[in-house]
């Protein structure tokens, strides 16, 4: 093997004062949830302020990096090659073959960058990057030394054995999933809603999911979408509790009592609603939503205030201020973009308005609710007892039977 | 559990248990490759004979004018694109219609980036096919002509005899391929006797299993292969034999031609007390040729202001299956060929199903799926877009 560990980098983390130690083990934790799926053995070791990830034996790096890349909280993955610690003779042989094997092409400015850790090896770090840099013009001609601007920083880092590293493997920046607590997303299968959920498992939520769907007005196709949206974005954040919602009587019954103009946005009242009454139920603190400002017309500052108020939690919107074309870049980047087009019919579009309003005015759309008063409270919770839950994960996902007994467990 | 009902036999049909029983010894005790030396072998390689003749014997041809393939679409790719290029030095144009199943067309598209000319000649607003049209399409350099024989999606029956005598009348060398997928198993064709010199047909759309394709080569008809390898079936066809897949076909088409007569006229009359039974209800138009002008299969109607994938997932929650305008064609919506070029007003393509029957089907399912619609169409209206 040409790398016998991986330096983690992971700056954000290290600034978090006395948490700094429950972040550092929850990202501990997410990298060997990662490293479980890779063939070969790995241990996890947290040391003077980094992390390691030691390789013992045969692995396949192109797995193990990938596996890696989709922890959040790691900023950049090094490979890195383990000397013994040797006489400087030898370790300017070893460095130079290394930078020859990382940097084929050579024709590269760089510099040596050594620490010491075990302080007691014969030259100091000064006389290490001399010697080894020395080491390098000598095999290759074509490379230089700038010690203020390289393109090539060669580190070594003298410790009980010598390790050499250079490439920097971009992570996913963020923080580990499950520091930020939890909270319910409300996934529609466009392109909006992975990349919001995906955005905010960035930052440390654990997600869980509601679904609408509206037989026979969205199919099943409709909803192995979602699943397989869910599936993506579950290899960033691990399985997702997916709560599969009847949505249709409600759907209807607002079509035969409000304005069609306003259907949109009561709809969204609703299921802002429902999602809530789940997520306290499980355990979330927040909703999350793919709601991006101006982009239809339950989207204007005066809709989202509309559907705000009928919810006590935090919503949280990370694309609100995003164009739609950098929605799409995540989306790709993510890979759920693909999924997100195909075109199966969403509970949200089946019955929209020609021309929906888009200046609701909040008084106005609550009485107009009213004209609901006589069954609506028996259609939410009949709609909430079709919540059928499916645990999602990166493979696929396995059904559960009902609500409330799983949310204990496995979280 | 509701009672299935299963009415998209033209997508694919359920295997008749007796081609299963069959494919089942050969899979498990049959399981030679026919190539081989041993007994084995000469056992897989009898009930390849064997299938052979009793597909010969039903379109009157020989043995060795059969060819078995993967799927209809891959007798359809190697009838064409083999005929084409063994006659490139010869001639460039191809003739077909604006309505074929995809298998023909695009393969026709991709000849045309290979440098044949094509013409696509249009129907009719039944979705017939003028065998005068064909004949004057046809020119000296014309080297084939394809034609469906039933079309997928409204089920019409070309006059493909008609149309075989028309293209021999012009220019005897131009060959006459028919696509005869939706047809075979459901009429008698006889390739002989229609001037046909290529057909195309598939195991799955006649309750043998999926994966399975035949096609038919008149005797002196030039082919290129598209698939090399060990040189079976002639070296028109490479690739080991599927054994259980042949003689499962074959015996699907047995039992469908055994009773060829009686099951046009149950199919027929399915398709009658339908249509009858929906007799009254408001806001139906049939699509494609009345009465028994068309297919005894296929029935394709669209529906006043219903979008035909609500009318198909509300039809599921009842236990009846059904297509959207042509199933092969149901991801890419609003590009159904068939309906679009027999002129089918734009606000039905999206309100259209397909019904299709098979031998399988009884007249209580045609009443479930006529009472369902019944049902179904006022509340559906009830909720639409605006």
């Amino acid at each position: 093997m040409r790398y016998q560990a991986f330096l983690i980098k992971y700056a954000e983390i290290g600034i978090k004062g006395k948490n700094r130690g429950i972040f550092e083990e929850k990202l501990v934790s997410q990298m060997k949830i990662a490293l479980k799926r890779c063939e070969g053995k790995f241990s996890v070791a947290r040391t003077s302020g980094r992390v390691f990830v030691y390789c013992d034996g045969e692995y396949d790096y192109e797995e193990v990096t990938q596996n890696l890349q989709e922890v959040f909280g790691i900023v950049g993955i090094c490979p890195i090659r383990i000397l013994p610690v040797c006489e400087i003779g030898e370790l300017k042989k070893a460095a130079a073959e290394f930078f020859g094997e990382e940097y084929p092409d050579r024709a590269h400015t760089f510099k040596v960058h050594c620490r010491r850790l075990s302080k007691n090896y014969p030259l100091d770090s000064m006389g290490v990057n001399a010697e080894v840099g020395e080491a390098i013009l000598e095999a290759y001609p074509e490379a230089t030394v700038d010690v203020h601007e390289p393109e090539i920083q060669l580190n070594i880092e003298i410790r009980e054995r010598i390790y050499l590293y250079s490439h920097i493997l971009e992570g996913p920046g963020g923080l580990p999933i499950g520091t930020a607590g939890k909270a319910m997303l409300l996934l529609s299968g466009g392109i909006d809603s992975p990349v919001a959920g995906y955005m905010c498992a960035k930052r440390g939520l654990k997600l869980d999911a509601v679904y609408y769907n509206a037989p026979p007005y969205t199919s099943e196709r409709a909803l192995q979408k979602v699943i397989d949206l869910a599936s993506k974005v579950a290899r960033y954040t691990g399985p997702i509790y997916l709560h599969n919602i009847n949505f249709t009587k409600i759907q209807l019954y607002i079509y035969e009592k409000c304005p069609h103009d306003e259907l949109t946005i009561i709809m969204r009242r609703f299921m802002m609603r429902i999602a809530e009454t789940i997520a306290k139920r499980t355990a979330c603190d927040a909703l999350i939503t793919g709601e991006s400002l101006g982009q239809v017309a339950s989207q204007t500052t005066r809709s989202l205030a509309v559907t705000n108020e009928v919810c006590t939690l935090p919503v949280f919107r990370p694309l609100i201020a995003f164009d739609k074309e950098e929605i799409i870049h995540i989306s790709k980047k993510i890979d759920t973009f693909e999924t997100s087009i195909l075109p199966y019919e969403d509970c949200c579009t089946i019955f929209v308005a020609k021309h929906p309003v888009t200046k609701p005015v909040a008084d106005v759309i609550r009485r107009h609710e009213r004209n609901l008063d006589e069954k609506i409270d028996e259609l939410v919770q009949e709609a909430l007892e079709t919540d059928e839950i499916l645990i999602v994960d990166r493979d696929g996902s396995r059904v559960f039977k009902h609500r409330e007994d799983p949310l204990e467990k496995g979280m | 559990m509701t009672k299935t009902v299963y009415l998209d036999n033209s997508a694919t049909t359920r295997c008749f248990p007796e081609v299963v029983e069959l494919m089942d010894r050969i899979l498990l005790e049959e399981y030679g490759n026919p190539s081989s030396m041993h007994h084995k072998g000469v056992e897989a390689e009898k009930r390849i004979r064997e299938a052979g003749q009793i597909l010969a014997d039903i379109l009157h041809c020989k043995r060795s004018n059969l060819y078995f393939t993967s799927c209809g679409t891959e007798s359809d790719n190697l009838a064409i694109i083999g005929a084409a290029r063994a006659a490139a030095r010869t001639g460039h144009h191809l003739i077909t219609t604006k309505i074929e199943h995809p298998a023909v067309l695009e393969t026709m598209k991709y000849l045309e980036g290979e440098g044949f000319e094509v013409t696509y000649l249009p129907v009719d607003a039944e979705g017939k096919v003028s065998p005068a049209d064909v004949e004057e399409a046809v020119r000296e350099d014309t080297i084939l002509v394809s034609v469906m024989h039933t079309n997928n999606e409204i089920g019409t029956v070309e006059p493909i005899e008609e149309i075989g005598a028309a293209i021999k009348r012009k220019n005897p060398a131009t060959l006459f391929h028919v696509d005869a997928v939706q047809g075979f198993g459901k009429a008698r064709i006889l390739p002989g006797k229609m001037h046909i010199d290529l057909l195309s047909a598939s195991g799955h759309k006649i309750h043998a299993p999926k994966g399975m394709g035949l096609l038919y080569v008149r005797d002196g008809v030039r082919l290129r292969s598209i698939l090399f390898g060990g040189g079976q079936q002639g070296g028109l066809r490479s690739g080991t034999e599927n054994t259980a897949g042949i003689a499962g076909m074959a015996l699907a088409a047995k039992m469908l031609y055994d009773h060829l007569e009686e099951d046009r006229e149950m199919l027929y009359g399915l398709k009658e007390q339908f249509l009858r039974e929906l007799e009254g209800t408001e806001g139906i138009h049939v699509n494609g040729p009345a009465g028994r002008e068309g297919a005894p299969h296929v029935i394709s109607l669209s529906f006043d202001g219903v979008r035909s994938e609500v009318l198909l997932h509300a039809l599921e929650e009842k236990g009846i299956y059904v297509s959207a305008g042509s199933a092969c064609s149901s991801n890419r919506p609003h590009v159904s060929g068939t309906l679009t070029e027999i002129g089918v007003p734009k606000e039905h393509l999206d309100s259209t199903i397909r019904f299709s029957t098979s031998v399988m089907n009884t007249p209580e399912d045609m009443t479930a799926a006529a009472d369902a619609l019944k049902e179904l169409l006022p509340f559906l209206r009830k909720y639409t877009r605006h």
